[in-house]
Order: structure tokens, then sequence, then C-alpha cells
């Protein structure tokens, strides 16, 4: 999750200074987001993204300031 | 009129709402766990300040689904008043029972002070007791009270007056050095289009008494219970 291109992110813009200050001006726009792993259990890749893609929408993203992306990686049994 | 305070683990400001609904303004009122089902029996609800549920994730997002939340909802829909300080007002724009949401403050400090807020809308039924225009002396205390709302909504929320309070220096100018958290438009409180759902970052509850630094936060109650 990450807040919307055109949000203020304070927390980014923070660490962005605390980069220039230590030498490494070619970073600019540092943007700080969310990583989230989970396991889930489900019949096929399309079901896992549908599970997910609810979860993001009800719960782990607030649509009004944030998007999500989100990858699935099988796990052999 | 019969109130209550919702109790969410991690609550703090629920003995200070109670104290100022029941002993300075004589209101009935109930603590309720937030496991409870049901809100039948009151007329008007408040979701406390504090830190449900560690804020974790967001503030008020986990909040926003406990058991109390859907009775809340179906309380809101049925017109009945309900009233969220600080992480109740995070609560409240979680659960989509009042739009937008509550960010990091822009200076990223967690705000502690008295700030004054100056009255936009005094004809809702948290109001009106109140001036137009009326100026209030009100503590805030929060790490995540930056308003956000997009353009259109925020266009919605001007044209409907549906901003209550905005932060404004002493004599009552929406000043951007007094805004204390970034907050679009310097917004500290907003009530749905219905006028029975309001969510304010400052604390009511602690400016009830001279002996805590103001007593404008009564004139909140006293508009709930009038």
């Amino acid at each position: 999750m990450i807040l919307k291109n055109g949000i203020l992110d304070p927390q980014g813009k923070a660490v962005n200074n605390a980069l220039h200050h230590l030498g490494f001006t070619g970073f600019d726009d540092v943007r700080i987001g969310k990583h989230i792993e989970m396991k889930l259990e489900a019949a096929d890749k399309n079901e896992a993204g549908k599970l997910v893609e609810e979860a993001c929408k009800k719960l782990l993203a607030n649509p009004v300031i944030e998007e999500y992306t989100y990858e699935l990686i099988e796990e052999e049994k | 009129m019969k109130t209550a305070v919702i109790v969410f683990p991690g609550s703090n400001c629920d003995h200070d709402m109670y104290y100022a609904l029941k002993k300075v303004m004589g209101a009935e009122v109930s603590f309720l766990w937030h496991q409870e089902p049901s809100l039948d029996d009151f007329e008007a609800v408040v979701l406390p300040g504090g830190f449900s549920y560690g804020d974790y994730l967001r503030a008020g997002a986990i909040a926003r689904f406990s058991p109390i939340m859907q009775g809340v909802i179906r309380f809101a829909k049925r017109g009945k008043l309900v009233l969220g300080i600080c992480n109740g007002f995070q609560i409240l724009t979680e659960s989509g029972l009042l739009p937008g949401a509550l960010m990091r403050n822009e200076n990223l400090r967690f705000v502690c002070k008295h700030v004054y807020i100056r009255t936009e809308n005094n004809q809702t039924r948290f109001t009106k007791s109140l001036q137009p225009g009326q100026v209030l002396k009100i503590p805030v205390a929060h790490g995540e009270g930056n308003y956000f709302m997009d353009a259109d909504g925020l266009k919605k929320l001007q044209d409907n007056n549906q901003i209550v309070f905005r932060y404004t220096s002493g004599p009552g100018v929406p000043e951007k050095e007094k805004n204390p958290n970034g907050s679009i438009d310097n917004i500290a409180g907003i009530i749905n289009s219905e006028g029975n759902v309001m969510g304010m970052m400052p604390h009511p509850e602690r400016a009830i008494e001279l002996l805590l630094g103001s007593e404008d936060g009564r004139l909140v109650f006293e508009s709930i219970l009038s």
C-alpha cells in the first residue's frame, strides 16, 4: 500500500531530506508505503487474487488515500 | 437523554468522556464494551479518543470492524446521534460514516496543546448552543489528525455546510500557522450530510472545567443534551 500520487507523504519527505543530508543527492520523491505478507489457502491463483483484492478493499488499504498492488506466489506443498 | 460511551481495547479518553457527560452535564451514561451488539436503549453514542487496537494498520482501521460498530452504523442510519472524538473521528471515517481520511500529521509530530477552533456551522444537533463563528479553546492530542479529502469531496463539504469546526487563531482567523496537523482547509471537525454523525479531532471533554484551562467544550455537550 502506498499513498496515492498527489497526496503529501511527510514521512517520505523527511527521509528524502535525510538522504540529501547524507550526500545521496540523486534521490528524489521518496514515498513510504506498507508491505504485508500473508499466507492464504485457495483453490487456485484466480481465487486467491479475488480474496486478496477483497481484503485490500475492505481492510488493508484505505481507498480514500492509498492504492495497492499485490503479488501472488504459489507455495509448494 | 441516555448516552453511551463505547470502549474499545486501547480507548483512553472513555473515562474523561463519561465524567464530562455524567458529572458535569448530568446526563445518563453507560460504558459499552466493543463486543456489545446492541445500542437500542440509547439516543446518543460517543466514540472516545485513544488508540483502539494500538492504531495498528491505520488509526481506526481495526476498531471499525469490532462487533459494536455494526450496531453503531445501524444506529446512525436510524438518525440517532453519533459523536466521534479524535480516535473516534478516525473510526468514523474508516467506517464510512463520515467522508475523508485522517492521515499522519504533516510535521510528523504528535501534537498535544490547546488550540482555537471556530464554529463554522451552529445549525447542527452538536453545535446549536454555540454562536455562529464562536471561537472555542479546546485541546488536541493526536499524531494522525491531518484531515484529507479530494477536491470534489471538499467542495461538497463546503457547499453543504458540513465543515463544523476549523482551526483558527484566537480571534478566529483560519491561518495556516494555526493549523496543528496540516488538515486540508484547516478542518477540525465535520458532520455527515444527514446531520447526525459528527467527528472532531479536538477534545471537548478535556475542556469542561476552568480548572482544566477552558470550559468551552461544555457547549458541545449542552447542544447534544438539550
